[in-house]
C-alpha cells in the first residue's frame, strides 16, 4: 500500500452487485500520482466495472472514494472528468457519422473551433506517436484507428488520472514502445495511470504495482517486476492454466488460394488491394499480421463473401467462388469469426440459439423453410458447453455475453459447423487470458483436424504462437510468406511498416 | 430532478408497458382537451369509447373497421422488422382496389362464384405490383422506400381519381365520382345477420397467426429479423439483402392490396375517389401500437377502429368535430414515440444535490 502520501484516488470496501452476480465484492484500490497502476483479473474478475464506478458510469452499492484525501462521490463521467480522470474504454463510445474531430469535439466542454482542434489533434497525436487523421469518419476507420483516436480524447484532457483498458491489443511491437514511452512521459508529469491488460509481460515491463482482482475481490497487490508471468497468471485465474500445444502436422492440398486479387476500396478512406497471392494448406495455419487499416478490411470482405469479386480471384479447395456470396460460400465449407463480435459477428439482441442459426442453419436446424427450434437450441447449448462459455443458456442474449464469452461462443459456433477452411480475425481481441488460451488451442485442434486456417490479427504474439507460416499485409499488399519459425519479430515490425521486398 | 439512465438490456416488461402506458397518457391528454373545451370529460370518453359499442351493431362496425387496419398493419410489421418503411400502405390499398373493381366491373356475373377470390388475387397482385415498384428502387438503386413508396401514394389516389371521374364512372351517377355498384358475386357474404360484418374478416383472423408462424417459425422470417436487427451480422452471415427488401415490401403490398379488395368488396361495394379514412397510414400507427407482434396488433387495430367508429358518434351525441378521432391517433402516435424510450432507458429521481465536484 501507499504509505509514504496520500494516494491521488483511494477506493475502499466497494461492493457493485446486479440482479443476477455480485461483480465487485469489497474491493480495494490505492493509486498515486506519477504511478502506472496495472488492474489485472480475467474477465468476469470486475476490472470493466471497477474502472465504470471510477469514471461514475456505474455507482457502488457500498463503499468509500478518496480523491487526493477527500471524500468524493461520482455520480456520472461529466463529474470525473471534473476531477480529472480520463477513460479510453474497451468498447468505443464514438459516433459512427461523424468524423474523429467531431467526436472529440463532443466530449469536451464550450465551443470550439473545430479548425484549431483538428491541428490540436494532429499535434498531440504526433508528440505521443499515435497517428490519428482528424477529418476521417469514424465509420471508416479500423479498431485500431478508433482506440488512438480516443486514446488522443483523453490526451486533449490533460487529465490527472488516465484509465487505459486494454490499450495495446491493435499496435505493433514498435508502436507499443512508443506508446509505453507515451505512458511513462505522462506519468513523470505527475499523470497516474490505471493499466486494465491481461498482457503479462507488458504489464511487468511498463507497471509500478498491479492490484489482481479474481471473482470481484482483492486476489492480492503485487510489484510486477518482482514477480513472473506464471506467477502473476497463477494469481489471476486462481490455478495454473496449461500453455498453448503446437502439434506437427502434414500440409495437406490447399483449402483456400487467393490467387491475384485486386480489389478497390471499400469506401473513400479504405485501402485498395494490390494483386494479393495467398495459399493456405489443409491442415496448416497462416497468419496475416499488420495493423489495421491496411487493407485488412477489404481482404476479408472480399475472403468471406461479404464483397464479391471475379470468380478465379478466390478458390475453396478446386472451386472459383470469388462470384459467389457469404451464403454460397459457407455452403462450401467456409466458416469465418469476424473481428466485429457485436453486431456483426452476433445479433446484439438475439438470443444465442438465434445466434447459433444465423451461420449454422445448415446443420439441420431448417426443414422446409421452418426453424427446428430445438435444434438450434441444442447446438447453442453444444457450443456453450464445449467452449466453456459463461451465459445464462440458449435463450440469454448475446449482449449480456462478456467480450470474452461471446467471441468463445462464436468461434465455438463456427468450428462446430466442421468447416474445411476457417478464417478468423482478431481472434482473441479483448479477451482474457483464460479465454485466449481456449480459442488458441481450438484453432490448433482445427488444423490437425486437416482444416486450412487463416488467421488475420494485429496481435503478433498471437500470430508467432499458433502459426505454421505468416506474411504482413501494408499498404494492400502482401509481404512474401515465411516459415514462423525462420523470421523473428524485428523482421515482422519492419514489415509491418511497408518495408518488405516487392 | 428526473435523469434518463440507460438500461444494460432493453426492459422486457416496458416492450409491453409502454404502449400501455402511452395509451393511459393518451387518455389523459384527451380528457384534458376535453375539459379545456369545456365538455366533462367522462361523458365525452363515453361518447367516444364506449356507447360505440353498446349494441351488437356496434360491435360489427368495429370489427368491420379494425380488419383492414390489421390487415395493413401485420403486413407493415413484417417489412418494419427487417427496416424496411413502407409509408406507402394506402396507395398499394387503392392498386389492390383497383385491380378488384376492374374484375368486378368488367365481367359482372359472367364469372359467377370465381368472381370472388379471383377479385381477391387481383387485389393482392395490384398491391404487390405498386410495392415492387418501392422494392426495385430501393433494391437496386437505393432510393429510399419512405419517400417513394409515399409519393407512389398521391400517384396510386390520382389514378382513382381518374378512373372514377374518367372511363369507370357509372353513367347513371350524374357525374357523381363512382362506378357502379358490385353484382353479389363480387360481394364478401354477411357473417352476422343485420349488420355490415361480412366474411372478409375471417381473411384477418387467418392471418394473424401466419404473420406469427411466419416471423418466429420460418427461416425467411428470421433473416428478415437479421436484417433489422443487425444488418452487418445479415451481411456476414451471407443473408442477401436485396431478398429481404423484396420480401418486406412484396409482404406489406401484398397485405394492402387485399385490404383494399374486402373494403370495395365489402361496406362500399364500388370503387369512389373517398371510400378509404386513411387506414394505410394509420395502419403504421397500429404496427407500432402493437410492437410488431401479431398479437399486439390485431389489440390494437380494434383500439384505433374504436377511434374511428367513437370519432362518428361524439360527433352526433356532442357535436364534436369530426377531427377529434385524428386528433386522438396524433396524440396516441407522440405518447407511442415518448414512451418507447423507456424500452432502453429508465427514469431515475434524484436528489439535485451535485456536491461531488465541490471536493
Amino acid at each position: 500500500m501507499q504509505t509514504t502520501a496520500t494516494p491521488l484516488l483511494r477506493l475502499t470496501g466497494v461492493v457493485k452487485r446486479y440482479p443476477t452476480v455480485t461483480a465487485l465484492d469489497g474491493v480495494q484500490l490505492a493509486v498515486a500520482e506519477g504511478e502506472i497502476h496495472a488492474v489485472l483479473g480475467e474477465n468476469g474478475a470486475g476490472k470493466s466495472t471497477l474502472m465504470k464506478t471510477i469514471y461514475g458510469v456505474v455507482q457502488p452499492d457500498a463503499g468509500a472514494i478518496e480523491w487526493r484525501g477527500a471524500p468524493v462521490s461520482i455520480p456520472d463521467p461529466v463529474a470525473a472528468r471534473g476531477l480529472g480522470i480520463a477513460m479510453v474504454f474497451q468498447h468505443f463510445a464514438l459516433f459512427e457519422s461523424l468524423t474523429v474531430a467531431e467526436n472529440i469535439a463532443l466530449g469536451l466542454p464550450g465551443r470550439l473551433d473545430l479548425a484549431e482542434l483538428g491541428a490540436r489533434i494532429v499535434e498531440v497525436s504526433g508528440r505521443y506517436g499515435l497517428p490519428v487523421n482528424p477529418w476521417r469518419a469514424v465509420h471508416e476507420l479500423s479498431v485500431g484507428e478508433r482506440q488512438r483516436a480516443e486514446i488522443v480524447r483523453c490526451l486533449l484532457q490533460s487529465p490527472r488520472l488516465l484509465i487505459m483498458d486494454e490499450p495495446t491489443s491493435v499496435l505493433t511491437p514498435q508502436a507499443v514502445g512508443q506508446l509505453f514511452d507515451t505512458l511513462r512521459a505522462l506519468a513523470r508529469e505527475g499523470t497516474a495511470i490505471l493499466y486494465v491488460s491481461h498482457k503479462l509481460d507488458e504489464i511487468r515491463r511498463l507497471c509500478d504495482r498491479a492490484t489482481v482482482l479474481r471473482g470481484g475481490r482483492n486476489a492480492g497487490e503485487v510489484d510486477p517486476r518482482a514477480e513472473s508471468e506464471a506467477d502473476l497468471a497463477e494469481l489471476m485465474i486462481g490455478r495454473s492454466f496449461p500453455k498453448t500445444q503446437k502439434r506437427a502436422q502434414a500440409r495437406g492440398a490447399p483449402g483456400l488460394e487467393v490467387a491475384g486479387l485486386s480489389l478497390p476500396p471499400n469506401g473513400p478512406f479504405g485501402v485498395a488491394l494490390h494483386s494479393v497471392v495467398l495459399r493456405v494448406h489443409s491442415g496448416e495455419i497462416l497468419g496475416i499480421a499488420g495493423i489495421s487499416g491496411n487493407g485488412q478490411a477489404e481482404f476479408l470482405s472480399a475472403v468471406s463473401g461479404e464483397r464479391r469479386v471475379s470468380p478465379n480471384e478466390i478458390y475453396l479447395g478446386e472451386t472459383p467462388v470469388g462470384h459467389l456470396d457469404a451464403g454460397a460460400r459457407r455452403s462450401l465449407g467456409l466458416a469465418y469469426v469476424p473481428e466485429e463480435r457485436l453486431g456483426r459477428g452476433a445479433a446484439p439482441d438475439m438470443s444465442l440459439a438465434e445466434n447459433a442459426l444465423l451461420t449454422a442453419s445448415r446443420k439441420g436446424m431448417v426443414r422446409a423453410g421452418l426453424i427446428d427450434w430445438p435444434a438450434a437450441e441444442a447446438y447453442a447449448a453444444r457450443c456453450i458447453r464445449e467452449f466453456d462459455v459463461r451465459a445464462g443458456g440458449p435463450r440469454a442474449a448475446a449482449r449480456s455475453l462478456s467480450g470474452g464469452n461471446l467471441q468463445k461462443f462464436i468461434v465455438g459456433r463456427e468450428i462446430t459447423q466442421q468447416p474445411r477452411v476457417m478464417l478468423l480475425a482478431q481472434p482473441t481481441w479483448g479477451v482474457d487470458v483464460a479465454a485466449t488460451a481456449l480459442i488458441r488451442q481450438r484453432i490448433l485442434d482445427l488444423a490437425a483436424a486437416g482444416v486450412a486456417v487463416l488467421v488475420v490479427s494485429e496481435d503478433l504474439g498471437e500470430i508467432l504462437e499458433v502459426c505454421d507460416r505468416v506474411a504482413v499485409m501494408a499498404g494492400g499488399r502482401l509481404s512474401p510468406v515465411r516459415e514462423v519459425g525462420e523470421t523473428h519479430a524485428a523482421e515482422i515490425g519492419a514489415w509491418m511498416a511497408g518495408g518488405f521486398p516487392q | 430532478m428526473i435523469r434518463l439512465v440507460r438500461r444494460a438490456a432493453p426492459s422486457r416488461a416496458m416492450l409491453w408497458g409502454s404502449p400501455l402506458m402511452a395509451v393511459g397518457l393518451t387518455f389523459a391528454l384527451g380528457a384534458a382537451i376535453f375539459a379545456a373545451m369545456g365538455l366533462p370529460p367522462f361523458s365525452a370518453f363515453h361518447a367516444l369509447f364506449v356507447s360505440p359499442l353498446s349494441d351488437l351493431n356496434g360491435i360489427a362496425e368495429l370489427l368491420l373497421k379494425a380488419s383492414p387496419l390489421c390487415l395493413i398493419a401485420l403486413g407493415l410489421a413484417v417489412g418494419f422488422r427487417s427496416n424496411v418503411w413502407n409509408i406507402g400502405a394506402e396507395g398499394q390499398m387503392y392498386i389492390g382496389a383497383v385491380f378488384a373493381t376492374g374484375l368486378a366491373i368488367h365481367f359482372q356475373t359472367r364469372w359467377g362464384g370465381w368472381m370472388l377470390p379471383a377479385m381477391v388475387c387481383a387485389g393482392i397482385a395490384g398491391g404487390l405490383a405498386w410495392a415492387a415498384i418501392v422494392a426495385a428502387l430501393r433494391a437496386h438503386l437505393h432510393a429510399s422506400e419512405i419517400l417513394v413508396s409515399l409519393m407512389l401514394t398521391y400517384v396510386a389516389a390520382l389514378i382513382v381519381k381518374y378512373l372514377v371521374f374518367g372511363p369507370w364512372q357509372d353513367p347513371a351517377a350524374n357525374n357523381f365520382p363512382f362506378t357502379v355498384s358490385f353484382e353479389d358475386n363480387a360481394l364478401f357474404g354477411s357473417l352476422v345477420e343485420g349488420t355490415r360484418l361480412n366474411t372478409s374478416v375471417l381473411l384477418t383472423v387467418a392471418a394473424i397467426p401466419l404473420t406469427w408462424v411466419f416471423m418466429k417459425l420460418s427461416f425467411t422470417g428470421f433473416q428478415l429479423r437479421v436484417a433489422g436487427d443487425a444488418p452487418a451480422a445479415a451481411r456476414y452471415a451471407g443473408h442477401s439483402e436485396k431478398r429481404a427488401i423484396w420480401i418486406a415490401l412484396l409482404a406489406s403490398g401484398g397485405a394492402a392490396g387485399l385490404a383494399g379488395v374486402t373494403e370495395v368488396a365489402g361496406p362500399i361495394g364500388q370503387l369512389n375517389d373517398r371510400w378509404t379514412p386513411g387506414y394505410g397510414f394509420t395502419a403504421i400507427i397500429v404496427a407500432a401500437l402493437g410492437r410488431l407482434h401479431p398479437a399486439g396488433i390485431a389489440i390494437a387495430a380494434l383500439l384505433m377502429a374504436l377511434l374511428y367508429i367513437g370519432g362518428e358518434t361524439a360527433q352526433v351525441a356532442l357535436q364534436l368535430p369530426r377531427a377529434i378521432s385524428y386528433v386522438f391517433q396524433g396524440l396516441l402516435l407522440m405518447a407511442l414515440l415518448a414512451c418507447e424510450v423507456l424500452v432502453r432507458f429508465r427514469l431515475q429521481w434524484t436528489a439535485s444535490t451535485r456536491s461531488s465536484q465541490a471536493a
